[in-house]
């Protein structure tokens, strides 16, 4: 598969040498999350790859995208996780029983999946290079948000808000 | 002057940013709801100052698009320093020739768009709509400083200001329109607020409930604005997007489309019935006016408002705004008999009538404004466009000095009772000034020279006839002589003959508060009496920290007084804005409002609209451009022109040509005379009925049965409110429920019965025939294999999650290979 | 740069996340896959938007971000409420579903 990843011409090394490297860790990281035995290591492992991703959102151009992931994945959506685990008084050390009895069913359907995905993917995407762009300016994103998109823009809106009060309603002790 | 001179057309800041009139009050509420409470003075000083404000922007703006006009009709050429160049240049008019179409400053910016439709928000300025934005800024301030005294100490003094303000402002923001959404937008604030003003005092039954039926009825008609406003957008949008670059919700685009020769009739024959329909119930013609009474359950000042300036002014207005699409609908140029005409010529008579009957001041002069409106739609049904408006334009002075005025005796002569016959009489020398704006209102309301009402209502009568529609003349005329017995009766019970009740001094009488309202009196009842007392019964529950308020009647308090008297003052003069039968002595320049207010009928070259990018663009001032008109102006071609033929190939029409009456001396004296016998009739009458209580008319009601039988037909408001909940209410809303009934126990249970009757039936025949000797043993086969998977299957609904999960990604994934596979090979 | 690597790096994310969903039994540890298969959603949205031009890709990228901001937090106090009235968050012992 590296041969794959690097064996792009037209193209810049230094890119696909970052590109390799940071799939490498974020793969790694991700294996951790749904191995490792220990919950707030998984939550550890998952802020990895979430940063991994917003590089790679750098490294195709999306800046805008790659800082709302920090802001929201690592910021706030962390922070949820990490208080999750505390107040459902997890075993902050190992826990030998966090997987399931079924567990051996994952790796046949994840597995089988990846190849799946792979297969197709490669099939149909196999030679396409990605043209090298600038980063996309904001600009162009907040026109599409606030012009064509304004409608999902304001639904998304309403299901945060409701998201946010159905949260507290459930959390909420009484 | 030369024809091949060239002028600019102005423009200035105070037109650009007339879209501040909509947002100014919108912030006021918002500020008074949020921190009202805080305030010093509780919020009123937030609602006065943005009305203020309004008011400074409204007049700058008037008299921009006066020099605006001027520049264009080359009378004013040295603008004043406020006024910028605005880029467009029009040819010189010249004698003889037709003015140029004076186009409207429109600032807009999309507020939302979809499917490639844009939705503009923001101002476009005619001088219709600054005219009424000016006096709907106008009223509202007086009316804002009446209410600083009139409802203070009320228990939502706050939340009444709040309301207050956001009413006019949706006044505004419908006046200011550019497209029909921004239009229906500030129509449904202001049916909202008129829902929270007549219900500000909600406790008191009587007030809440009408204050629904205000909200229902106007409900009702609204319906007739969303599907008109649907059926104008689908017949003119195309229209609209081809020649203007604008789309089916523009104003000046329905405008155009209406005029262009290539609407289709249909579209606009039913979209004007269903714009028409909202306006009935908008603008309290018949049949729907039954609203506008019980709506006196709000304060005073609210009445006020909402009948002299906003609201029920509203409907007149669309009709006023989108006149071509009524004009050509209805085919009001070539003299048809048009739906608008009819309905305000009923409405004239009717409301005049159930006028009489009413003991409660301020119900009399509901209907009064009922009746009134009727003109202003009789006027525009029958082409007399300008003096329709004009006519808005003076009732709402002296409609507003009424109500004020009535407001002003309630609160300081009578105790907070509007009953004239109970608690009024005698009032006049009590309370002088408000006596005497009262008979200047009620002298300009009925028409007498050379008081406002006399310049605007006889001008519609005139021009009415002028128009052809001889017997519509006469019942406007009819309606004229009505006018003035009313209000002499009004007059009279309130301010002469015997104090009675209150406003003797007597300590006021709670009983009369007992006395409910009754919808249908009983046939025996001797003198109707404190009908609608109930609904007046909640003056009681304000205002009760006056330390003065049981000394008797007295003259109110200056705050009171000032708008009345400012108002009584525009009573008088306002008609000198157009005083149509003067022109022909002192040339036409006296005629402002036919200068300024009425859009000129003059074809616009297309070519330029589309240039400047036409209605609706960002923020972006659209200009449009003019031809001299090849026809002669009103006098050669009457019956050409716009509104009559299509124009020409390349330009659009904006308005028709409508017609003007010349004003004649022998029908002034006509109108005149027959106001002056009204007024004789009505004063002896009134002298020998109330002050004499002469034998040979008291009790007349009881004796004579026709006229019993006609007293009870207008006490019971002609069953209307009768008819509406009892016939219409039981006969649709009932039918429908029994028939729901019936159709789910006979056809559904029938159908169900049967189904299941003929499924037995297939079924014992299948049973017979192929079941048992075919079937049988291939189902006990299947069944014993899905028994025994089922069994084999149980494992998996362990109930546990985490298994789904692997059955659910496992056969996405099989899916998934299933389909890539059969799309591979 | 070649578009399959994204979308590879995406898919093996996504098959991880699904094993994750599979195999863990902590709640919260599911609901830490799911944020993998979202995110593997929206690296393949950005790398679709960067290959054709079109900025609508990122676009539905942050509404996904949006979208799984809003799960989280409703997820989270589901568990919570989860664990409040059974005192345990292990979801092969939540077996009211079973049929």
């Amino acid at each position: 598969m590296s041969a794959v990843i690097l064996a792009a011409d037209s193209v810049n090394v230094a890119q696909n040498v970052a590109f390799g490297i940071i799939a490498a860790i974020m793969i790694f990281a991700a294996l951790n999350v749904v191995t490792t035995k220990n919950v707030v290591h998984a939550a550890l492992w998952l802020v990895v790859v979430l940063s991994g991703i917003a590089a790679q959102y750098i490294l195709a151009a999306a800046e805008f995208v790659a800082i709302s992931q920090v802001l929201v994945y690592i910021g706030a959506v962390m922070v949820l996780f990490l208080f999750g685990i505390m107040l459902t008084r997890a075993q902050i050390g190992k826990e030998s029983d966090l997987n399931n009895k079924g567990w051996a069913l994952g790796i046949p359907v994840g597995v089988v999946l990846f190849a799946l995905l792979a297969w197709v993917i490669l099939d149909a995407f196999g030679e396409d290079t990605l043209p090298d762009r600038g980063p996309a300016p904001t600009v162009a994103l907040s026109d599409q948000f606030l012009s064509i998109y304004l409608v999902p823009f304001l639904a998304i809106s309403f299901v945060l808000l409701a998201a946010a009060i159905g949260a507290i309603v459930l959390a909420r002790k009484d | 002057m030369l024809g091949a001179e060239t002028v600019e057309l102005t423009s200035g800041w105070f037109l650009e940013n007339a879209w501040l009139v909509g947002l100014i009050p919108v912030i006021a509420f918002a500020i008074i709801i949020a921190f009202g409470k805080k305030l010093p003075m509780k919020g009123a000083e937030v609602g006065l100052a943005s009305m203020a404000a309004t008011l400074v922007i409204a007049v700058g703006g008037a008299i921009q698009w006066i020099q605006r006009t001027d520049a264009a009709d080359g009378a004013g050429k040295e603008a004043g320093g406020l006024l910028q160049a605005f880029g467009r240049v029009l040819p010189q008019a010249t004698e003889g020739e037709a003015k140029p179409f004076i186009d409207p400053v429109v600032t807009t910016w999309v507020w939302w768009q979809n499917s490639g439709l844009e939705f503009g928000i923001g101002s476009s300025i005619d001088g219709l709509s600054i005219l009424l934005i000016a006096l709907v800024a106008f009223i509202s301030l007086l009316v804002q400083v009446f209410s600083v005294d009139y409802v203070r100490g009320d228990r939502r003094y706050t939340h009444f200001f709040a309301a207050i303000t956001l009413f006019s402002g949706g006044m505004l923001i419908m006046l200011m329109a550019e497209n029909m959404v921004q239009l229906i937008l500030g129509w449904e604030i202001m049916g909202l607020c008129s829902f929270m003003l007549i219900g500000h005092w909600w406790e008191e039954d009587a007030n809440s409930r009408a204050a629904l039926k205000a909200f229902f009825t106007v409900r009702v008609g609204d319906v007739g604005l969303l599907v008109g406003t649907a059926i104008i957008f689908f017949g003119a949008n195309q229209w609209a997007v081809d020649n203007l670059d604008s789309n089916g919700f523009n104003i000046a685009a329905i405008q155009a489309w209406a005029l262009s020769g290539e609407a289709n009739t249909q579209f606009l024959l039913w979209g004007a019935v269903a714009l028409f329909i909202a306006c009935i119930g908008k603008s309290g013609q018949f049949p729907l006016h039954t609203w506008l009474p019980d709506a006196m359950a709000g304060p005073t000042p609210v009445s006020s408002l909402l009948h002299s300036s906003t609201m029920v002014v509203a409907g007149v207005f669309l009709v006023a705004q989108i006149y071509p699409v009524f004009w050509e609908g209805f085919n009001i140029g070539t003299g048809g008999l048009s739906f608008i005409a009819i309905i305000g010529a009923i409405t004239i008579v009717i409301a005049a009538l159930l006028a009489f009957v009413q003991d409660d001041i301020k119900k009399v002069l509901a209907y009064s404004t009922v009746s009134q409106l009727g003109y202003m739609m009789l006027g525009l049904g029958t082409g007399a466009w300008l003096p329709a408006v004009f006519h808005i334009f003076t009732h709402a002075f002296f409609k507003c000095a009424l109500f004020l005025c009535a407001g002003s005796v309630s609160h300081s002569g009578s105790h907070h009772s509007f009953d004239m016959k109970k608690d009024m009489g005698g009032l006049r020398k009590k309370m002088p000034i408000t006596f005497a704006a009262w008979i200047v209102s009620t002298l300009a309301l009925t028409g007498v020279f050379p008081f406002a009402g006399f310049w605007s209502k006889d001008e519609i009568i005139d021009n009415v006839g002028a128009n052809s529609y001889t017997f519509l003349m006469w019942v406007g005329l009819g309606g004229a002589v009505l006018t003035a017995m009313y209000m002499t009766r009004a007059t009279y019970l309130t301010f002469f003959g015997e104090p009675r009740g209150a406003a003797a001094g007597h300590g006021h009488d709670d009983a009369h508060a007992e006395e409910h309202e009754m919808e249908h009196i009983s046939v025996g009842a001797p003198e109707p009496r404190s009908l609608g007392a109930a609904a007046n019964a909640h003056a009681d529950d304000h205002g009760d920290d006056h330390g003065d308020d049981h000394a008797g009647p007295h003259e109110s308090g200056p705050l009171i007084l000032v708008p009345i008297v400012i108002l009584a003052f525009f009573a008088v003069f306002a008609g000198f804005a157009n005083p149509t039968p003067l022109a022909s002595r002192f040339g036409e320049g006296v005629e402002l409002m036919k200068t300024y207010v009425e859009p000129r009928a003059t074809p616009v070259v297309t070519e330029e609209f589309l240039a400047s990018g036409g209605p609706g663009e960002s923020a972006s001032l659209v200009e449009y451009a003019v031809v001299p008109s090849a026809e002669e102006g009103e006098e050669g071609a009457k019956k050409s022109g716009c509104g009559f033929d299509a124009p020409e190939a390349g330009t659009v029409c904006f308005f028709p040509a409508v017609s003007h009456a010349e004003p004649k001396f022998s029908k002034i004296l006509l109108s005149l005379g027959v106001v002056a016998v009204g007024y004789a009739v009505a004063i002896a009458f009134c002298v020998a009925f109330y002050g004499r209580r002469d034998k040979r008319l008291v009790g007349l009601t009881e004796r004579h049965k026709v006229l019993r039988g006609g007293f009870l037909f207008l006490k019971n408001k002609y069953y209307l409110d009768a008819l509406y909940e009892n016939v219409i209410v039981r006969a649709v809303a009932h039918p429908i429920a029994k028939m729901a009934y019936w159709v789910n126990q006979n056809v559904l249970d029938a159908t169900v019965n049967g189904v299941g009757v003929g499924t037995r039936k297939t079924g014992e025949w299948v049973y017979d025939n192929i079941d048992q000797k075919i079937v049988d043993g291939a189902v006990n086969g299947s069944g014993w294999a899905a028994s025994e998977a089922g069994h084999a299957m149980q494992p998996t609904q362990s109930g546990k999650i985490g298994q789904y999960g692997a059955l659910l990604f496992g056969a996405a994934t099989v899916g998934a290979i299933v389909l890539v596979l059969v799309n591979v090979s | 740069m070649l578009a399959v690597n994204f979308l590879l790096l995406a898919a093996a994310l996504f098959a991880i996340g699904v094993y994750g969903v599979i195999a863990r039994r902590n709640a919260v540890m599911v609901l830490m896959s799911i944020e993998l298969i979202l995110n593997a959603v929206s690296l393949n949205l950005v790398a679709f938007s960067l290959m054709t031009g079109a900025i609508d890709g990122q676009v539905f990228a942050l509404y996904v971000i949006a979208i799984a901001a809003a799960e989280v937090g409703v997820g989270l106090a589901m568990v919570l409420m989860i664990y409040r009235n059974r005192k345990t968050i292990a979801l092969d012992e939540l077996s009211e579903m079973k049929g």
